[in-house]
């Protein structure tokens, strides 16, 4: 009975896919109502295929739903390749603009792939990392297999759908022009649906959970998807100008729209990419020590704290604009307070290492997880500092923000999420151990100097644009027009592009070599393997 | 009084008393008596059930 109603639904999209297609206001929509027409097509097809035959075997509840996980892991380090690709493109971009090429002015200029880089960085390898590992987390923690049945494998390729059309979205000129929140309507709505099957997947599984205790990982995963479905739903209001295009109008105005787009864009750091990653941090981190984290009331301590302020840092975006004093001064306060938790979060993670510290000689996926823990703490030092408005006269607008961010997302959130997923596809894939662990340290190496080199030039270019924007002579007058800092800029712009060029060849190192461990590795003892566990 | 004025002072004095306790409340439980062992327990969930979920809430370990 339900595919029939899934037949009925599925063949009405495609017909008003096909409709939408021919009645389509610019190309970005019409492209993306093939695209619908095409998939709920080829949904329908199969729906039909699969209706009126025999059902399998019921569900087993005595095994984890694994299959989603290997998906999401494949998927964190393709979209990660791509993303990174995709910003080292754009910093040789910057530092050589001859690469804006003239064949493909308005489709792939930097302001075409900036938003693909920062979208397909964030969201894609992202998203991807924190639907993969919180799906692996909240089963082994919950002792219970995923709720909802086919649900998340609906989470899954629904939210890569969500990343295709906003990424070719961006690319054919569909943008509202919110930071980090650049899709369109329809690409918004489609997301609400999806995260709310997210929400609804990660929260039966908690309900039906055999662990008296909810384990903090899963209070941050929770807190991230509850907080990011908050702000997505807020920050997106707006009216679309015509069914049939994809132009949409704010519904909030002015100031008040700025400050409703830096509460999403602070929390999409804070929830999405602190919280979230937090949670992955806390699993991964005692597995891979094969000890219990430092002290668990810090934990609870570090949880309530950091939630109860990130909401507030938001304004700190918004010195020295037409928001009153008392909002900037309330998120710049927030943004300092915050080094607590954040320190508070850090040394409990480190020190869930002591007694072991030996480990980090000899495991370099550990190393890994200690360097993200150590770029998350200096990030975190970092930026309440930048949010400081004498500190954030100087460092806004320059390149000093940029390098902040990186060390953030390619020193925390990135080597967290190597960490993970060189713990899980052993795993995942029933292997004895990783193909190489020497493969492991260069790409270590590699990323970690390719960091350093990023955030180092960051900061010299940022500080000294910063410095010459302000520099005013004897009577008054500003010495140096912004074209000049353009082209003193240009060497640290190289060394960027250059950290940029080892990371992203360290990332490629690590899908060799995640692959080789599917192909190559032992199979780990047949006798304590899942799937022979589940056949008993 | 117009909504902004009254959402405004009922925001900087009674909700914020009520977060402020909440989040109060909320450290002074992490170390209540007796928090200790649970918190034991709690913190070793990762190191069970490693390969498939527990059959009941007494089978967990």
């Amino acid at each position: 009975m339900l595919n029939y109603i899934k037949l009925v639904a599925l063949g009405l999209i495609t017909l008003f896919a096909m409709i939408a297609a021919s009645y389509a206001r610019d190309l970005a929509y019409q492209v993306h109502a093939i695209l619908i027409m095409a998939v709920s097509a080829g949904l329908f097809l199969w729906t039909l295929r699969n209706t009126d035959e025999p059902v399998p075997a019921a569900v087993l509840e005595t095994s984890y739903m694994d299959g989603v996980i290997r998906y999401g892991v494949i998927a964190t380090a393709f979209w990660g390749v791509v993303g990174f690709l995709a910003g080292t493109f754009i910093a040789f971009q910057l530092a050589f603009p001859a690469l804006n090429f003239d064949w493909a002015q308005g489709y792939a200029n930097f302001g075409r792939l900036r938003p693909l880089h920062t979208s397909a960085v964030i969201f894609a390898f992202g998203g991807n990392a924190l639907i993969a590992t919180s799906f692996y987390v909240v089963q082994r923690t919950s002792a219970a297999r995923l709720w909802g049945g086919n649900m998340a494998w609906f989470v899954f390729w629904g939210y890569n759908l969500f990343i295709v059309l906003a990424a070719t979205g961006y690319l054919l000129g569909a943008t509202q022009s919110k930071e980090y929140a650049e899709p369109e309507w329809y690409i918004d709505l489609w997301l609400t649906i999806v995260w709310l099957a997210y929400l609804a997947v990660f929260l039966g599984t908690i309900i039906k959970r055999k662990e008296p205790h909810i384990y903090v990982a899963n209070w941050f995963f929770l807190s991230f998807i509850v907080t990011v479905a908050m702000l997505h739903v807020f920050n997106n209001l707006s009216i679309p100008v015509s069914i049939f295009g994809s132009k949409s109008v704010q519904v909030f105005a002015g100031v008040q729209d700025a400050m409703v787009q830096w509460w999403y864009g602070h929390n999409a750091v804070g929830f999405f990419l602190t919280a979230g990653f937090l949670g992955m941090m806390y699993y991964f981190v005692p597995k891979q020590a094969e000890r219990p984290v430092f002290s668990y009331k810090l934990s609870i301590i570090h949880f309530w704290a950091l939630i109860f302020l990130y909401i507030w840092a938001g304004p700190h975006h918004l010195h020295y604009t037409a928001l009153p004093d008392w909002a900037s001064t309330l998120g710049m306060v927030f943004s300092i307070v915050l080094w607590m938790p954040s320190w508070g979060g850090m040394i409990n993670g480190l020190m869930t290492l002591s007694g072991a510290w030996d480990k980090l000689r000899t495991d370099p996926v550990i190393r890994m997880m200690v360097i993200s823990l150590g770029f998350y703490g200096m990030s975190t030092f970092e930026g309440p500092m930048m949010s400081i408005r004498a500190v954030n006269s100087l460092s806004h607008y320059t390149d000093w923000t940029i390098g902040h961010v990186h060390s953030g997302a390619l020193g925390w959130n990135g080597m967290i999420t190597f960490g993970a997923l060189y713990f899980l596809v052993p795993k995942l894939w029933n292997r004895q151990r990783l193909y190489s662990l020497s493969m492991v340290s260069w790409h270590f190496w590699l990323a970690t100097i390719g960091i350093i080199l990023y955030a180092a030039s960051m900061w010299v270019t940022g500080i000294m644009e910063g410095l010459m924007w302000r520099e005013v002579d004897a009577n008054g007058f500003l010495v140096n027009s912004f074209a000049d800092t353009v082209s003193a800029k240009f060497p640290m712009y190289v060394v960027r592009a250059l950290g940029g060029v080892m990371y992203v060849t360290g990332a490629l190192i690590m899908c060799y070599n995640l692959w080789m461990t599917v192909k190559r590795s032992p199979a780990k003892d047949a006798a304590v393997s899942p799937a022979a566990v589940a056949a008993e | 009084m117009e909504t902004y004025s009254f959402l405004r002072e009922f925001a900087d004095s009674w909700m914020l008393l009520v977060l402020f306790l909440f989040f109060v409340g909320a450290i002074l439980w992490a170390f209540r008596p007796g928090s200790n062992k649970t918190h034991r327990d709690t913190a070793n969930i990762p190191f069970r059930n490693e390969d498939k979920p527990a059959a009941s809430k007494e089978a967990r370990t």
